[in-house]
């Protein structure tokens, strides 16, 4: 209803003032827009096209785990270099160009304007100026699939002297082009991160007090400050080994005085708080879902934050724990151990909060529901399972094998898979203006979930076996060519190729409800926060009044009241 | 707490003293130009001690009679010196014009050219020296300090150019009146950083 209202207004205002103003060209609406909804947009769908890739080259190297060296149906036979340089692609693809601009990048600028109740972001040409240059990144990074030699295959760590060395990785051009990329990506998300951090903090509308603010807006904060606090070492490391690469100098070289283990330190320092730069938002997100279909308060709102503060401070100090074995010093390694087991208490902390939310409240089985829950479960399994990895003792024996990557997806799956659906599915009606069909999506939420766990938990068994992860066919190693861990390669190719065979129910969704879902209207799932105060799909401008914040976000059920919500802008 | 509201009417949870929120305005503590170049300057700051620590880590593992190689050109400690000085110089001169401006804007602008110009000669001289460097032979691939030596130095070089044309950039519009207070206030953090963080890597690089 409100909705057609809008468009009444808009035709009035059109009839007014031409056409100029309300209908800009293509360019100008979808490529070149200031418009932070749209730039959202475009993060998420070139986060899906490359999600598309990544799942394809996933799929391609599983195949050849499960039948080495046979021809790989829609990809063709595969010689080992290109199964280092799709496994390295795949691992690149998945976290700089998936989990980064949908969770932080898309989730960011789609929310943060609205549930803060401002226009746009405080930076919106630098925010466009962002997007472009992700976008220059990500041709950068598949332009790399198709020059001489190869993409890069020294794995998403790119570790010298492999990624230093042409005569290494044989793969000199794809090497600089995976560097370039990856520098501009961070460039991309620098200027994102520092919009992101001015807008919310200095943006919000009359009323909204720090703890008015919607978890979800804190934890992208949080994540683009840990983004920025622990990238600059990286950046450092990266132009060191530009350098190494293209013009001979000896930063990584130990022969000439350099030191590759330098390089381990700087990537980690970066690699691990950004397990937390995308874990955060992720874990934002599930909370709104929780409180809506749980209709209950968040449990502990202030503690979850000083948590996710906490975690973000601890996560600077265990970036060593990927190098049990690089030869750091033992009891360097005992410290280290101590941080890591230490971090674990906070995010365990966190799953405890959203079991308390969901206890006693009226729980409603939605598609966005059912992708939060699920992550709350599958999370729970990578977190334990990194116990094991963050003890140096067992890491020693473990690291590098497939229960390390199984570790790994069992967090990063439901960080980047199953939180963003669960984002996406939710706030759907929002960004488009219709709703999902349900039904597809619980299809698509189940085979996704099968297919998820049947290939990562025979993982976790191959891995504990001593399948070490980079090898590229078994055939040739007596002790893991066995036929039970062939078996359970298979089975884990088998449930790679569930996950991808339920992402057409996802697609098909998606694009069939832009145009023929049921209209959503502003507030679809009776939300408090103010993105759904306004219509769906929000104007440009988002507020026709610009809304003052009278309460927290999570007031839900309250006695007393007669229905079970309480927008933030409802005066009291 | 939780209880007590419940038995009572359902007052409005964070009751907190302090003017009606119906009252309260879009509060924007420092402008958003000076917040995002804030922001901005902590990544740089995470840059620098990256590779400081870099620097320090190779440092360490090399014999000390190597760092630097005795066949390369020795550096211009003292002269830097004095270069140092004249960067510290133009900062002060800065934070005055920075003070001057609000009170007495031609007096601000004034400050703020010498406070460029010193900057400026710092620059310079940092070139000049860079050209009798690689004159007698200094590169990247000589070894590994001369490796950390470039990137360290360069990149601090690069950093003040930046910050230079941004305050040529606010000069222009404050000789034209449309310069804002934010503007002027990042330009001027940004110059700080850059004289700030020097001080840290001609030690580290230069003497120690
Ligand atoms: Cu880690």
């Amino acid at each position: 209803m409100a909705s057609t209202a809008d468009h009444a207004d808009h035709a009035d205002h059109a009839g007014d003032a031409g056409h100029a103003h309300h209908e800009p060209g293509f360019v100008k609406k979808y490529l070149w827009s200031t418009d932070h909804k749209m730039i959202a947009m475009q993060y998420l769908f070139t986060g899906m096209v490359m999600a598309l890739i990544g799942g394809y080259f996933a799929y391609a190297f599983r195949m050849q785990m499960a039948f080495p060296g046979q021809h790989v149906p829609g990809f063709g036979f595969m010689a080992p270099g290109e199964y280092n340089g799709l496994v390295t692609s795949h691992g690149t693809i998945m976290i700089f160009w998936v989990a980064m601009p949908v969770l932080l990048a898309a989730f960011g600028n789609f929310l943060i304007p609205l549930m803060i109740g401002c226009d746009d972001m405080v930076f919106p040409r630098l925010n466009r100026l962002s997007y472009q240059i992700f976008l220059i990144s990500a041709v950068v990074l598949v332009a790399s699939f198709f020059v001489h030699g190869g993409p890069f295959g020294g794995a998403w760590t790119a570790y010298p002297p492999l990624s230093a060395k042409a005569e290494y990785n044989l793969t000199p051009l794809g090497a600089t082009l995976w560097l370039v990329a990856v520098a501009l990506e961070f460039v991309a998300f620098l200027l994102g991160g520092i919009n992101f951090v001015t807008t919310a903090m200095n943006a919000r509308a009359p009323g909204m007090r720090m703890w008015d603010i919607p978890i979800v807006i804190w934890m992208i904060v949080l994540a683009s400050i840990m983004f920025m606090a622990s990238v600059g070492p990286l950046v450092a490391g990266a132009a060191m080994l530009l350098f190494d690469q293209t013009l001979g100098t000896a930063f990584y070289d130990p022969a000439r005085g350099g030191d590759p283990i330098l390089w381990q330190h700087l990537f980690w320092f970066f690699g691990h708080p950004e397990v937390y730069v995308v874990l955060l938002p992720a874990l934002g997100i599930v909370a709104e879902v929780m409180t809506v279909f749980a209709r209950k308060k968040l449990f502990a709102y202030k503690t979850v934050l000083y948590t996710a503060i906490a975690t973000g401070i601890l996560g600077f100090f265990v970036w060593a724990h990927h190098q049990f074995i690089a030869g750091i010093d033992p009891r360097m390694a005992n410290v280290f151990t101590v941080t890591t087991v230490l971090i674990s208490v906070p995010i365990g902390e966190m799953c405890f909060v959203y079991i308390a939310t969901l206890y006693g409240g009226s729980i409603r089985l939605t598609t966005p529901m059912l992708w939060a829950l699920a992550f709350l479960a599958e999370f729970l399994i990578g977190g334990v399972t990194g116990i094991f990895l963050g003890a140096s003792g067992s890491d020693i024996y473990l690291h590098d094998t497939y229960f390390v990557l199984a570790h790994f997806h069992y967090t990063f799956f439901p960080i980047a898979i199953i939180a963003v659906f669960a984002g996406i599915t939710y706030w759907y009606p929002k960004m488009f203006g219709r709703m999902l069909n349900e039904t597809l999506g619980k299809i698509h939420f189940w085979i996704t979930i099968v297919g998820f766990n049947m290939a990562f938990i025979p993982l976790f068994i191959c891995g504990a076996a001593g399948d070490h992860r980079r090898i590229y066919d078994y055939s040739s190693f007596p002790d893991l060519a066995k036929p039970y861990l062939q078996n359970l390669r298979i089975l884990a190719t088998v449930g790679t190729i569930v996950i991808l065979f339920g992402q057409i129910f996802f697609l098909i969704n998606f694009f069939r409800s832009l145009r023929g879902g049921p209209v959503a209207g502003p507030n679809p799932w009776r939300a408090n926060t103010l993105e759904w105060t306004v219509p769906s799909p929000p104007p440009h401008g988002n507020f026709a009044v610009m809304p003052t914040v009278y309460r927290g976000p999570y007031e839900y059920s309250v006695p007393g009241r007669e229905e079970d919500f309480w927008p933030q802008n409802l005066p009291d | 707490m939780s209880a007590a509201s419940e038995a009572v009417a359902p007052a409005a949870p964070s009751a907190a003293p302090g003017p009606p929120r119906s009252e309260e305005r879009r509060r924007t503590g420092v402008p958003h130009a000076v917040m995002g170049t804030l922001i901005f300057i902590v990544t740089e700051l995470m840059v620098f001690a990256g590779m400081v620590s870099a620097f320090n880590i190779v440092k360490s593992r090399s014999p000390a009679e190597w760092w630097p190689p005795p066949t390369q050109p020795r550096l211009p400690v003292e002269a830097t010196a004095v270069n140092t000085g004249v960067l510290l110089l133009s900062g002060v001169v800065m934070f005055l014009a920075a003070r001057a401006w609000s009170k007495d804007p031609a007096r601000g602008v004034r400050l703020l050219r010498v406070a460029v110009g010193l900057g400026a000669t710092f620059v310079i001289v940092q070139g000049t020296e860079w050209y009798l460097l690689i004159e007698q032979g200094l590169s990247m691939t000589v070894s590994a300090h001369s490796a950390f030596f470039c990137l360290i130095i360069g990149c601090h070089a690069l950093h003040a150019i930046g910050a230079l044309v941004a305050l040529v950039w606010v000069l222009r519009r404050m000789g034209r009146g449309v310069a804002t207070q934010g503007q002027f206030q990042a330009a001027q953090a940004f110059w700080y950083f850059v004289v700030g963080v020097w001080p840290i890597l001609y030690a580290r690089v230069y003497l120690l």
